[in-house]
């Protein structure tokens, strides 16, 4: 019962509060542009008018993978709050973005293609640092269940200092922001080409749009993790790193995938990798 | 007993039929009828035993042992014969061979071997690879029908030998009963080496340059780590304070005492793994029919080298010779996952991937914790499944579309609706959720981050690549263009029968993973280590609605597609031809060519490999410094 509920709050609340940050990222954005920016519901309005159009594909695998990458980002999102398995909630994950991957794959247009591979890419560079950060969270709270990590009582991110910065390092891959926005990266002049997403539009790309929003409040759920001794704070935390993002979102140009993969790897390993081994002496 | 000797004894009664009965309607038949007897008896074994403690079977025949030893005398005399006119590199291969000969001839004329209680036995874990040898082996044999009748056909300039292709076959399959229940070292060790004579026959079979070289170099590092294997039962006879040859009184022993010739052994086991510094054999057996390499990647070989470490697990626990040994699987899972990254050829890339998912099973094998020998359990069933299923996939679609790279197989969806579908489930089982390989990895991390995080911590970094190259191949076949269109050229039913055989149990094990874990993987781990580790029931539940997800979406799909409309995909340019060409630049017109990152600069694999095999060789040389310490 108690599952049913948090299910349709999520299912609910994620699509709700994610709209709302979507917006909520437009107008700080245009702020730190000197714009005024659009409505706080904008992205609503896009989404709604996305769904009213006609349904142009190229084939049928494509609309076939974006409805399994949004279930399957919704599902995980489900898993993470309701309390399970925080490893089975980054492989869920990856199942999801895989989907999307092959999406793009299965039209093959050069640009599409383009955007998948360094999809992948950037997966390649995320991946170790959201597994050694539940890696981390396990061995401070013996646990590698999210209600648990969740309600221990200690401030994790005082255990995980090291782990916190290479996820934030990542978020920035996963938030799709400069500087790594690679797999998103546009063809010059011509927002509508824009990487993986090239060749979906209306409802398919609508999808896509939602289930960002959706991920976007699992990741923030992840930041919250690592605060959840007060909720306050920890909230307060979780739109600050957000605001973060967005600042460093504004203030770099793109850089390479070269870049991003080594530079992923090196800091989660300079950062996390050290934090999980001397936390590992420490604290038996 | 009766079920062993009908395992270890029958497969050699096809063997014999089909060298001397003509090709054609009749090899056929025995190979379906041997095959399917041998999967019925091993059901049967397993549906007797499985679940209870270790069962033992002593036999008492003095002639048999006196057979046996003949029988090693007789292969080593055979490879000795073999080694005629070999390379100036290639000589220490007789001296390998001559050394064991004199310290096992030693052995048998000391006097001194102890009188072995038991010769053979049955446990859990002996009944899953007699499962995996019973059924995914002789699959593959039936496969064989069919994938080499069109081999010849392909290689019209070879002359056809596969009859002593099958024969070598079911011998395989006999050693590889012998090598799992075999609880007499010395017997056990004879399979051993039987296995290795097989592979090399089987790796030659194709008799260019090219394969005899690889037949030698498998040759040779197999025989290195027989030489390990010898030397431990050197060390049991004349040296340990317990003398003894058998399996269990070994592993009974404990570390203070068997821990030298655990680690010896399990020398043996890294090489036959192909483990670091010893990958090259198995990357070099792709020389030889696809049959072999299923045979070699899946149920068989490879297999009997991770079976023997992993039953050495409860002497490493807790050992540094054994946290080492584990790094040594570490290093090579995340070192060959790198560097599959950078390969074209499908073959290649699934060899480097059974590398490192046997290197995988090492590492939990090493730190032998009962979690990570649950974990290893499951990758051991799973990987022999998936790897099995993709290997012959493989195969069919090299001859099918004439080439085995991945760049080639663009739109295999649309042009072999079968083998795509076949090949994208062998895929998803090797890393996806909620398929059995990647259950397995999760239940890797949690035994390894218990046991030692720096073992997790290239787990973690491991698996980040293999993400990246099994995507892209599946990219690859879903890319459908207009140019692809259905080929007409039908699969053998043979082929056909292993193929749909393999990928529905890849699929069901989604499923049926929990039931796997509780009657035979749980029970294992109880009785070996008092303790074991049983899947919460929410995750079973999880990867339920995962699987039944991935099930019912295409369903529902089909049932209630709307009415799209179809566009031909942005190119750089005018489309001319639907998604085929464009205009490009200048007027001309251009063909769309889309390939895959291979990130060769970074990820290249001969400089990879260099660093490889000396972290490799550095690792086992400390796991024996510790051994000794």
């Amino acid at each position: 019962m108690k599952i049913a509920v948090l299910f349709f709050a999520y299912l609910v609340g994620g699509l709700f509060l994610g709209g709302l940050l979507a917006g909520f990222d437009r107008i700080v954005t245009a702020r730190m542009q000197s714009r005024k920016g659009p409505p706080l519901l904008q992205p609503f309005y896009d989404v709604l008018k996305l769904l009213g159009k006609r349904n142009i594909v190229v084939n049928n695998y494509q609309t076939f993978c974006v409805a399994c990458f949004l279930v399957f980002i919704i599902l995980t999102g489900v898993l993470f709050f309701v309390g399970g398995d925080l490893l089975l909630t980054i492989f869920a994950l990856t199942v999801a973005s895989i989907f999307l991957v092959l999406g793009a794959y299965s039209v093959n247009s050069p640009y599409s293609t383009i955007g998948a591979e360094r999809e992948l890419l950037q997966m390649m560079a995320y991946e170790p640092a959201l597994l050694i950060a539940a890696l981390g969270m396990y061995w401070v709270t013996k646990s590698f269940h999210v209600n648990v990590i969740a309600s221990y009582s200690h401030p994790l991110i005082m255990y995980l200092p090291g782990i916190f910065v290479s996820v934030l390092f990542i978020l920035t891959i996963k938030f799709r922001k400069s500087p790594f926005d690679l797999s998103t990266s546009h063809h010059g002049h011509q927002e509508l080409v824009k990487g993986l997403t090239t060749e979906f539009s209306g409802p398919s790309l609508a999808m896509i749009e939602v289930a960002h929003w959706y991920e976007n409040i699992l990741l923030l759920g992840f930041v919250y993790l690592f605060f959840a001794f007060n909720p306050i704070i920890a909230i307060v935390a979780t739109i600050a790193t957000y605001v973060l993002e967005i600042l460093i979102d504004n203030t770099f140009a793109r850089l390479t995938w070269q870049f991003t993969v080594a530079s992923s790897w090196i800091v989660t390993g300079a950062t996390a990798v050290t934090n999980l081994l001397i936390l590992t002496f420490f604290l038996k | 007993m009766q079920q062993i000797s009908f395992l270890l004894l029958f497969p050699l009664i096809p063997a014999i039929l089909l060298t001397v009965l003509p090709k054609g309607l009749l090899r056929t038949i025995i190979v379906w009828f041997s095959s399917l007897s041998l999967i019925f008896v091993s059901i049967g074994l397993a549906t007797n035993y499985m679940g209870s403690e270790a069962s033992f079977f002593s036999i008492d025949s003095p002639i048999l042992d006196k057979l046996f030893f003949a029988g090693e005398i007789i292969l080593s005399l055979y490879f000795l014969w073999r080694c005629v006119g070999i390379k100036k590199k290639e000589m220490y291969i007789p001296i390998l061979i001559a050394v064991q000969a004199i310290v096992m001839i030693i052995l048998e004329l000391s006097g001194k071997l102890p009188k072995v209680e038991n010769a053979f036995y049955v446990d859990n874990l002996s009944l899953i690879m007699v499962l995996i040898i019973g059924i995914i082996g002789t699959l593959i044999c039936v496969y064989s029908l069919g994938y080499m009748k069109e081999y010849h056909e392909h290689h019209s300039e070879m002359t056809d030998r596969s009859k002593s292709f099958f024969f070598i076959f079911f011998i395989f399959l006999s050693a590889m009963y012998g090598v799992v229940l075999c609880n007499n070292l010395i017997w056990l060790y004879f399979f051993w080496e039987v296995t290795t004579l097989c592979s090399f026959i089987m790796i030659g079979y194709p008799k260019t340059e090219e394969a005899t070289r690889n037949a030698y170099r498998a040759l040779g590092m197999n025989l290195i780590g027989g030489l390990g294997f010898t030397f431990a039962l050197f060390y049991m006879v004349f040296i340990s304070k317990q003398p003894t040859i058998e399996l269990d009184k070994l592993i009974h022993a404990g570390p203070a005492l068997a821990l030298i010739p655990a680690c010896l052994i399990c020398f043996a086991g890294l090489a036959k793994s192909a483990q670091l510094p010893f990958s090259s054999w198995l990357l070099g057996a792709m020389v030889a029919p696809t049959p072999v390499s299923a045979l070699l990647h899946s149920s068989t070989m490879v297999k009997a080298g991770v079976f023997i470490i992993i039953k050495m697990a409860p002497i490493l626990q807790h050992t540094t010779a054994g946290l080492l040994l584990a790094s040594v699987g570490g290093v090579t899972f995340l070192m060959t996952s790198l560097i599959a990254v950078s390969q074209s050829n499908a073959k290649r890339v699934l060899a480097y991937s059974t590398i490192a998912n046997l290197g995988l099973i090492v590492t939990c094998a090493g730190v032998g914790t009962y979690e990570a020998i649950w974990a290893a359990l499951l990758l051991v069933i799973f990987h022999a499944l998936a790897k099995g299923l993709l290997f012959i996939a493989v195969g069919t679609t090299e001859h099918k579309i004439g080439s085995r790279d991945i760049e080639d197989m663009e739109g295999l969806i649309v042009t072999k609706p079968l083998l795509g579908i076949v090949i994208l489930i062998g895929i998803a089982g090797m890393f996806l959720a909620p398929f059995g390989m990647l259950i397995s990895k999760w239940a890797c991390l949690k035994a390894l981050i218990d046991a030692s995080p720096v073992l997790a911590v290239l787990l973690a970094y491991g698996s980040a690549p293999t993400l990246f190259f099994w995507s892209k191949w599946m990219g690859k076949i879903l890319s459908v263009s207009s140019k692809t269109k259905e080929l007409d050229s039908r699969i053998d039913a043979n082929e056909a029968t292993a193929l749909i055989s393999l990928a529905i149990p890849t699929v069901l094990t989604c499923l049926l993973f929990p039931l796997i874990a509780a009657k035979a993987i749980e029970p294992y781990c109880m009785h070996i280590f008092g303790q074991t580790v049983s899947l919460s029931r929410g995750n079973g539940i999880i990867m339920a609605i995962m699987f039944g997800l991935m099930v019912f979406i295409p369903l529902g799909f089909l049932l209630f597609s709307k009415k799209r409309n179809y566009v031909s995909s942005y190119l750089a340019g005018a489309n001319v031809t639907g998604s085929l060409t464009f205009k490009g630049s200048m007027g001309l017109i251009r063909e769309v060519k889309n390939s895959n990152y291979y990130l060769t600069p970074f990820l290249g694999e001969a400089k990879l490999t260099k660093v490889s095999l000396f972290l490799g060789g550095a690792l086992i040389l400390g796991m024996f410094v510790a051994g000794i310490l």
